[in-house]
């Protein structure tokens, strides 16, 4: 469960973002949806902690990511913008270092490590070192790091960029059985078939600000328009 | 196992899959200053044995008006050249080195008992013939105090009314001393090679991690940013000290091979240099590493920390060239400064002179305390948010 509550950050004289707030929960895929440059990123990067608001707070189940940034990197499972692998490392190697640093033991390392790659089926890739890869090897050798430590919170920033047809099936096929098992799953895009096929809620960011936010069903209401596409369109145009 | 060691084990790991830094670290870091040493030494020695063996070639014009003078400078060691018609031209146009003249009236001068006139044409702003001219004029100058003498012999008197003064020199520099002045670049290489080492990790961990874009999901895992730090350094630390431990042993086997003997110079080369030498240094290992990964966390990417490291490594040089211009007396506060400190220290230890243990405990606290310094400002920016944000 991930809150958000009067969230800025500023770089500079620009306001990336401008007073977000949002709730994701438990059981449901939440996307944050906007076009480039609107504060996606930078939302998601306040979450998992590797900026700090300059105001506002996150609270991931019930932690404050101000003040107990640890303890909140415990329980959440990122998968970066920047998702690069260790290319001299094999896949199973570059899982394991963070299984690692997430404190985990060898036996637990390996149970969660055969899952995951029985799960993204990495079965023929697992023992390859990462250099050469294809996209789609890489983004599940990204995810499966990120989720060796079974997190019950999941960030997704762009999850799906550059993956083929397959491939993204595949992860939404993922993130749906993540959602099954009660987690909670919050993703960031910028394309309208994606929050459409996945996300039980979705939040819509312009400008560094919320423009709306609700199920699907509720923002084509909200916007008066048959098509969710029509809907997103129609609710940045309204923002400033 | 604690996340520092899991990042040292990782970086380890890693680079020893990387022939780049194989190459580099364990390798053409040790490998490099003892190869140059070797082919510096028999350069330097090849050439002052050739030049005291060797016979002087000059030009010489009328020889046939000193027959006497040039019979005993041909035992001297002088062969005689043609004469050529105009030397001042031939020496200006470098086609001659030098050339000695005979004066028109030397035959009656001579036998007048007048001091009689020969001329060394030379160029001295030619640095190449400097020790050939001081031969030739050392040879001169030698042929005529011996008649000198023999004249005053003739008239009754004692040669030594001649001599009011006589200098002898009596250098007091050792064997070991004069072979360390030759050695004064020694620890210089010793310093780059320590540099060598690390140069790799340093940057392939810090600017080479952000510009793969693999540092963003390192620090979204709950480890605080300096254990990464204290990971990497370590690591970073481990290869350089690696590589300055082969480049010690390679220094004791090339020595086995350097002509010292023939320039009558012996330098401690030997086992117990390599044990001293190694924990002497181990301190700056740690302030160099610490020193390469700061600067490559300042870099926006691996091409500009290899420029600004490629820079940082000419400034150890400078206590070299400070040391082998100006012959310093050693003083105890220069073992108080990193670099400085560590350079007198094997200097003294090729010389074979005892380090006293207060200096090396001065020059091993001081570095160990700026290595310090240094770790904490990088952490800083470790801490800082746009260390992860690649541009």
């Amino acid at each position: 469960m991930i809150e958000v509550q009067g969230l800025h950050k500023s770089f500079g004289a620009k306001h990336a973002v401008d007073n977000v707030s949002f709730s994701a929960r438990d059981g449901e895929i939440t996307g944050l949806l906007g076009p480039n440059g609107a504060g996606k990123t930078t939302t998601l990067r306040m979450l998992y902690t590797l900026m700090k608001p300059d105001a506002g707070s996150v609270r991931v189940d019930g932690r404050d990511a101000v003040l107990e940034p640890l303890a909140v990197r415990r329980t959440i499972g990122v998968l970066p913008d920047s998702r690069g692998i260790y290319k001299r490392l094999t896949a199973r190697e570059n899982i394991e270092y963070f299984a690692a640093l997430q404190g985990m033991d060898e036996a637990a390392t390996r149970s969660a490590c055969d899952a995951l790659i029985a799960t993204l089926g990495m079965q023929e890739i697992a023992g390859r070192r990462t250099e050469g890869f294809s996209q789609g090897e890489r983004v599940k050798t990204a995810i499966a790091r990120a989720l060796v430590h079974a997190p019950q919170n999941v960030l997704l920033d762009e999850p799906t960029n550059g993956l083929d047809v397959m491939a993204t099936r595949s992860l939404r096929e993922f993130l749906r059985s993540l959602k099954a098992a009660g987690r909670c799953v919050l993703l960031s895009t910028h394309l309208m078939q994606e929050v459409a096929a996945l996300c039980d809620r979705i939040v819509i960011i312009a400008h560094g600000r919320v423009v709306a936010d609700g199920t699907p069903d509720e923002l084509r209401a909200l916007a008066r328009e048959q098509q969710l596409e029509e809907a997103f369109v129609k609710l940045i145009g309204e923002a400033p | 196992m604690s996340p520092a060691w899991v990042v040292y084990w990782k970086e380890v790991r890693e680079s020893l899959r990387d022939r780049r830094v194989l190459m580099n670290s364990l390798l053409l870091g040790p490998l490099l200053g003892p190869i140059l040493f070797l082919v510096m030494m028999r350069l330097i020695v090849g050439r002052e044995l050739e030049k005291a063996e060797q016979p002087l070639p000059v030009v010489v014009i009328g020889a046939e008006r000193a027959p006497e003078l040039i019979d005993a400078l041909r035992q001297m060691g002088l062969e005689v050249k043609p004469a050529v018609a105009d030397p001042e031209q031939a020496v200006r146009e470098q086609r001659i080195d030098l050339a000695l003249r005979v004066a028109a009236d030397f035959g009656a001068a001579w036998r007048a008992g007048r001091p009689a006139e020969v001329e060394i044409i030379y160029d001295s702003s030619r640095r190449e013939g400097g020790s050939d001219v001081d031969r030739l004029r050392g040879m001169l100058e030698g042929y005529s105090h011996r008649n000198g003498s023999l004249r005053l012999l003739a008239r009754g008197l004692s040669p030594g009314v001649a001599s009011p003064l006589v200098v002898s020199n009596r250098d007091t520099a050792t064997p070991q001393a004069r072979g360390a002045l030759l050695f004064a670049m020694l620890p210089y290489m010793l310093v780059l090679t320590i540099f060598i080492g690390g140069l790799w990790l340093a940057i392939d961990s810090t600017a080479g991690e952000r510009e793969r874009q693999s540092l963003e999901p390192l620090l979204a895992n709950p480890v605080p940013r300096d254990r990464i730090l204290l990971g990497k350094l370590m690591a970073t630390a481990s290869f350089s000290t690696a590589s300055l431990a082969l480049g010690l042993l390679a220094f004791l086997v090339v020595g086995q091979f350097m002509p010292t003997e023939q320039l009558g110079m012996s330098l401690a080369l030997g086992p117990h240099f390599l044990a001293v030498a190694l924990p002497v240094l181990v301190p700056l290992v740690l302030l160099l590493c610490i020193g390469q990964i700061l600067i490559a966390a300042f870099a926006r990417s691996v091409r500009e920390a290899q420029t600004y490291l490629g820079l940082a490594q000419l400034v150890p040089i400078i206590p070299s060239i400070i040391l082998s211009v100006l012959p310093v007396k050693a003083k105890l506060w220069m073992y108080a400064v990193p670099l400085l400190g560590q350079q007198l220290s094997i200097m003294r230890l090729l010389r074979a002179e005892p380090v006293q243990p207060v200096a090396l405990a001065l020059s091993a606290a001081v570095t160990l305390l700026a290595a310090l310094l240094v770790f904490l400002v990088t952490r800083r920016v470790y801490e800082s948010e746009r260390l992860a944000v690649a541009t």
